[in-house]
């Protein structure tokens, strides 16, 4: 048992010893679970301290046998690309936690046991290395967010919740087929020694089977990034679900999409990669300006937030399908930033929320005069989130835009047009939320942040500054394990041709690149 | 094999008896529960109860007993082997959770328990031996044997209408579809000269000695509609909505589980032995089978309002998943459908039982509006059903997920890929009307049900608890169940 499995498993003990406090105990609930969550972010952090660069293949790596017959491992371990997420993941709840300390005070018990259980199922995600372990936690991490969402959402929690749990069910079940398909081709769940098989021409997909697989994982990866035009559930899930739902799904929830395009199927099927790029790389684009015109055209605060998500992540599966280098690492860099500063604007647009209970951008107005400093620290947020130099987003596009760039300059030309719209809707509603007239309703319900709200935002703040100025911490370890893939994608993209038998050197296999 | 076909006397021998020591138990249990009736029913009703669980717990270990002399007896009739043995445990448990789903219902029904209890064994007596028959005779012995202590007890209570309705239709349509079955025993004989399994498949497969398999694949089409019948697989599935709706919730429960998976069992047996040899025939008629039960099952359960309706079309669909497994027609695939048929046992005995907490007396709230604000008042109960209806989903770490699991992946190995697509879509189709019941449970206000609702009573509390524990332990470590499941699927004692 290393680190890595403590990691996994604190939440999971968490989740469990929280259900067997007494519902009348609040507050020993809420401290709980803010403890575990705490503790395992704390040994988190291990895992960044500890990781060693250079070394070439997975790191913290425990690999048990669970099942034995069909074999499945409880095989977890982690990358450069797993390293941040994880701890993005860790990072985000105990500020979820904190985000719902007041305002849940119903079923206080169940909601708190529920963000362990999806902390658990994240952290499961990101470092499984047996691909039905990563179905399973993958699975794992539906249930928790389909009650946040259910119970204790908004007016149309239900439709909300029944469509979220709906829409990602029927793509796991194509990529469930998908996985026994190659389990049953592969002999094994074991991720690496499937790699393995595929580049050493073992295991050999013809060339429908590798498309048809490949769009097996993607729709399901592609529905929870989301990507135009799966995105559907993506508002109503956002603007319904409590402020700690929305978190925990924009920030990290969505990247177990984009890390599945990374991880999976960029890796097992590189020539179904490249050779869908093209039109999935147009939906990304038709996505960011899509995200970003309707966003702009949105009265409601949480509901533009959640299609400025929908553009974002378009750059993720932009720089992700432009096998680049930079767009690759632009991409997982995005998928950080967005996590962080996406984040960030739904908690304080949560804030508000609990202030005023409206989320209509209408209903505000002249809210810099009643709380500056919420209007700085949202001020802060916005202006990293439409990519202003110095803070995290400005890195990460401009990665994805450097490395689409090399790949097909039209692309970036579009693209930016994103970011464009992006500084318009965002500044747009940041002008009509806290200048112009102060409203009676607002001046009387608009306290600044208190001490509590001061502990959440700080620690994201300091992020946004860190992340856009010293790249240095995070962009090596990604840039590694992008290395290594981007390579798989090349090297394991044989198109394998037989050679008559006199002429046959080696595997008989010319790998044409 | 044929020095055992001429026994030396008609005295059953001591190992022939102990292979039979289930069924014996059962009997004499049944029987004697009978003569106590009139005794002590009015003054200890609740002792039937807990007799039979005795009774069964016994039968447990005369299970036991009987797979530590593993092989045929009684001339080759029985055969004792994994397989047989896996489904006998397997009608025990539903047994024993029946029984104690049943206690505050017949309580609350004022009904008679003696009779209840005596005809819940000898169902289970004859689920016993077919499970463990090796011959079509005593198969169908053994189906009507469970099939009439069922008709019974489907309309068990006599002044309840539905009840009666239940009881006449499960009845007339289930004595026709034995009569299918029967016929093509009838067939098969006249056609192999035999009606045990193994040797229907030693004449079938010995070349030279084909006989006509226009008789043999008629023979095969009839048994399959009986057996269709009474696994509810389409498109034979109509009594099943019906009779689960009127029927008393314990005995739906009951149905639906333990003749489901001791007809599963002979399907299998059947099939992959006797009919081995024509399979590459009947896995079409198998595969058009398991699409429509799952497809009907799980779209009329859709926009079913009452809670035992839903139940019925959602097991319909679910017995679609077991044919997609006999469909793959390998050992993996019966394996597959033996780990399901537990894990479906386990969450639907454990959903039936909120259904009779819920219903209380007279069954009047079985809406699934009357589930509203559920996991507000009684936590644990909903809980418990979340629990079940996960599973019955197919969430990981549930027995259900293993379960599909299991079976699409053997069905993927025999190469039903479109089969595998559209039964897992499917599943997402369930999910749909499995999560209305968590919707309302969990995010409606509570309603006057919830409101008034009795707590658990010991008896419910344990049908609850104890298949809860079993869905989670074959979700987390289905290993143990699948191992002995895998050793099975050979037919016959080693």
């Amino acid at each position: 048992m290393n680190l890595l499995d403590l990691v996994i498993a604190i939440p999971g003990i968490g989740f469990i010893l929280t259900l067997l406090i007494p519902r009348k105990q609040d507050q020993a609930i809420r401290m709980a679970t803010l403890g575990f969550s705490l503790l395992t972010f704390a040994l988190s952090l291990g895992l960044a301290t500890g990781y060693r660069f250079g070394q070439p293949g997975q790191q913290f790596v425990t690999d048990i046998i669970w099942i034995a017959n069909p074999e499945i491992h409880w095989h977890v371990g982690i990358d450069g690309l797993s390293l941040w997420l994880i701890i993005l993941s860790t990072f985000l709840t105990p500020i979820a936690i904190l985000i719902s300390w007041r305002y849940i005070k119903d079923r206080t018990k169940e909601f708190f046991a529920f963000l362990l259980l999806l902390e658990f199922g994240l952290v499961g995600v990101f470092s499984a290395w047996d691909l039905f372990l990563f179905y399973v936690f993958w699975e794992v991490v539906l249930v928790p967010m389909y009650f946040l969402i259910g119970i204790w959402g908004h007016d149309r929690r239900i439709y909300a919740a029944v469509k979220f749990f709906l829409y990602t069910m029927a793509g796991s079940v194509l990529m469930l087929v998908a996985i026994i398909f190659v389990y049953n081709r592969a002999g094994t769940f074991d991720y690496a020694a499937i790699l393995n098989s595929l580049a050493s021409g073992k295991v050999v997909l013809s060339h429908g089977e590798e498309t048809l697989l490949f769009l097996a994982f993607f729709v399901a990866f592609a529905i929870k990034v989301p990507l135009f035009p799966l995105h559907t559930w993506l508002p109503d899930a956002h603007v319904e679900a409590p402020s700690a739902g929305s978190l925990m799904l924009a920030s990290v929830m969505l990247k177990m999409g984009t890390y599945g395009l990374v991880r999976f199927c960029l890796p097992m099927f590189p020539t179904a990669s490249r050779e869908n790029a093209p039109w999935i790389v147009v939906l990304a684009i038709v996505g960011i300006v899509y995200g970003a015109l309707v966003a702009m055209a949105q009265p409601n605060m949480k509901k533009l937030v959640a299609y400025s998500s929908v553009s974002h992540l378009g750059f993720v599966v932009l720089g992700i399908f432009s096998f680049t280098q930079m767009g690759l690492d632009g991409a997982v860099y995005q998928m950080l930033n967005h996590g962080i500063s996406t984040g960030a604007l739904f908690i304080l647009v949560g804030f508000m929320y609990e202030r005023r209970h409206s989320l209509e951008i209408a209903d505000y107005g002249g809210v810099a005069t009643a709380a500056p400093w919420l209007s700085t620290i949202f001020l802060i947020t916005t202006l990293a989130s439409i990519g202003l130099p110095m803070l995290n987003n400005f890195v990460g596009e401009f990665l994805v835009l450097q490395g689409t760039a090399q790949a097909n300059f039209s692309w970036t030309v579009f693209a930016a047009i994103g970011v464009i719209l992006s500084a318009c809707y965002m500044l747009w509603m940041y002008q009509r939320v806290f200048f112009g007239e102060l409203g009676d309703e607002v001046k009387h319900h608009m306290p600044d942040f208190s001490a509590r709200e001061w502990a959440c935002m700080i620690p994201l703040v300091v992020m946004m500054v860190w992340m856009g100025i010293y790249t240095q911490t995070f962009l090596p370890a990604v840039t590694e394990a992008n290395l290594k893939i981007l390579d798989q994608t090349k090297s394991t993209a044989p198109l394998r041709v037989s050679l008559p038998a006199g002429l046959s050197t080696g595997g008989g296999h010319i790998h044409v690149r | 094999m044929f020095a055992e076909l001429a026994p030396a006397s008609f005295a059953p021998s001591s190992a022939d008896l102990q292979r039979f020591a289930p069924e014996i138990v059962l009997t004499i249990a049944g029987t004697l529960l009978m003569v106590l009736d009139p005794l002590f029913a009015k003054r200890y009703p609740k002792m039937f109860g807990h007799l039979s669980i005795v009774a069964l717990l016994v039968a447990v270990g005369g299970t036991v007993c009987a797979y530590s002399v593993q092989g045929s007896a009684f001339s080759n009739l029985l055969v004792v082997d994994g397989f047989g043995t896996f489904f006998r445990f397997l009608v025990l448990a539903i047994g024993i959770l029946t029984v104690l789903a049943s206690y505050r219902y017949l309580d609350l029904e004022k009904a008679e328990t003696g009779e209840y209890h005596a005809l819940i064994l000898f169902a289970i007596v004859g689920q016993c031996l077919m499970v463990a028959a090796n011959d079509l005779i005593m198969i169908f012995i053994g189906l009507e044997i469970s099939s009439i202590a069922t008709y019974i007890l489907a309309g068990y209570l006599r002044t309840d209408r539905r009840n009666n309705e239940a009881a006449l239709k499960y009845f007339l349509l289930g004595s026709f579809a034995t009569a299918f079955l029967l016929y093509g025993v009838a067939l098969i004989y006249g056609v192999t000269a035999t009606t045990k399994l193994d040797e229907i498949r030693t004449v079938l497969s010995t070349p030279g000695n084909v006989p006509a398999f226009g008789m043999v694949g008629v023979a095969a089409a009839l048994m399959f509609v009986g057996l269709a019948f009474k696994v509810s697989g389409a498109p034979f599935q109509v009594w099943t909505p019906d009779v689960y709706q009127g029927a008393p919730a314990p005995v739906s429960a009951f149905l639906a589980t333990g003749p489901k998976a001791a007809a599963f069992a002979i399907f299998l047996r059947i099939f992959l032995t006797a009919f081995q040899q024509i399979a590459a025939q009947w896995e079409p008629i198998v595969w058009i089978s398991a699409l429509m039960s799952m497809t009907i099952g799980n779209f009329a359960a859709l926009t079913q309002d009452n809670l035992k309706r839903m139940l019925a079309y959602s097991s319909i669909a679910h017995a679609g998943y077991v044919l997609v497994a006999l469909a793959s027609r390998s050992e993996i695939g019966t394996a597959a459908a033996m780990f399901y048929l537990a894990a479906y046992a386990l969450m639907n005995i454990g959903a039936f039982a909120v259904v009779i907490h819920l219903g209380g007396k007279g069954e009047r709230h079985l809406k699934i509006s009357d589930l509203a604000g559920l996991g507000r008042r009684q936590p644990v109960t909903a809980a418990m059903l979340t629990i079940f209806l996960l599973s019955l989903i197919g969430v990981p770490l549930t027995g259900g997920f293993f379960g599909k699991f299991y079976i699409f992946r053997a069905a993927l190995e025999s190469n039903l890929v479109w089969l595998t697509v559209l039964g897992l879509l499917n599943s997402a189709v369930a999910a749909y009307y499995y999560l209305r019941l968590l919707v309302v449970m969990y995010m409606y206000e509570p309603g006057e049900v919830a409101n008034n609702i009795e707590p658990l009573t010991p008896g419910l509390r344990a049908a609850l608890i104890l298949p809860a524990i079993g869905t989670i332990f074959l979700g987390v470590l289905p290993g143990a169940v699948l191992n002995f499941a895998q050793r099975s699927t050979i037919f016959g004692a080693r």
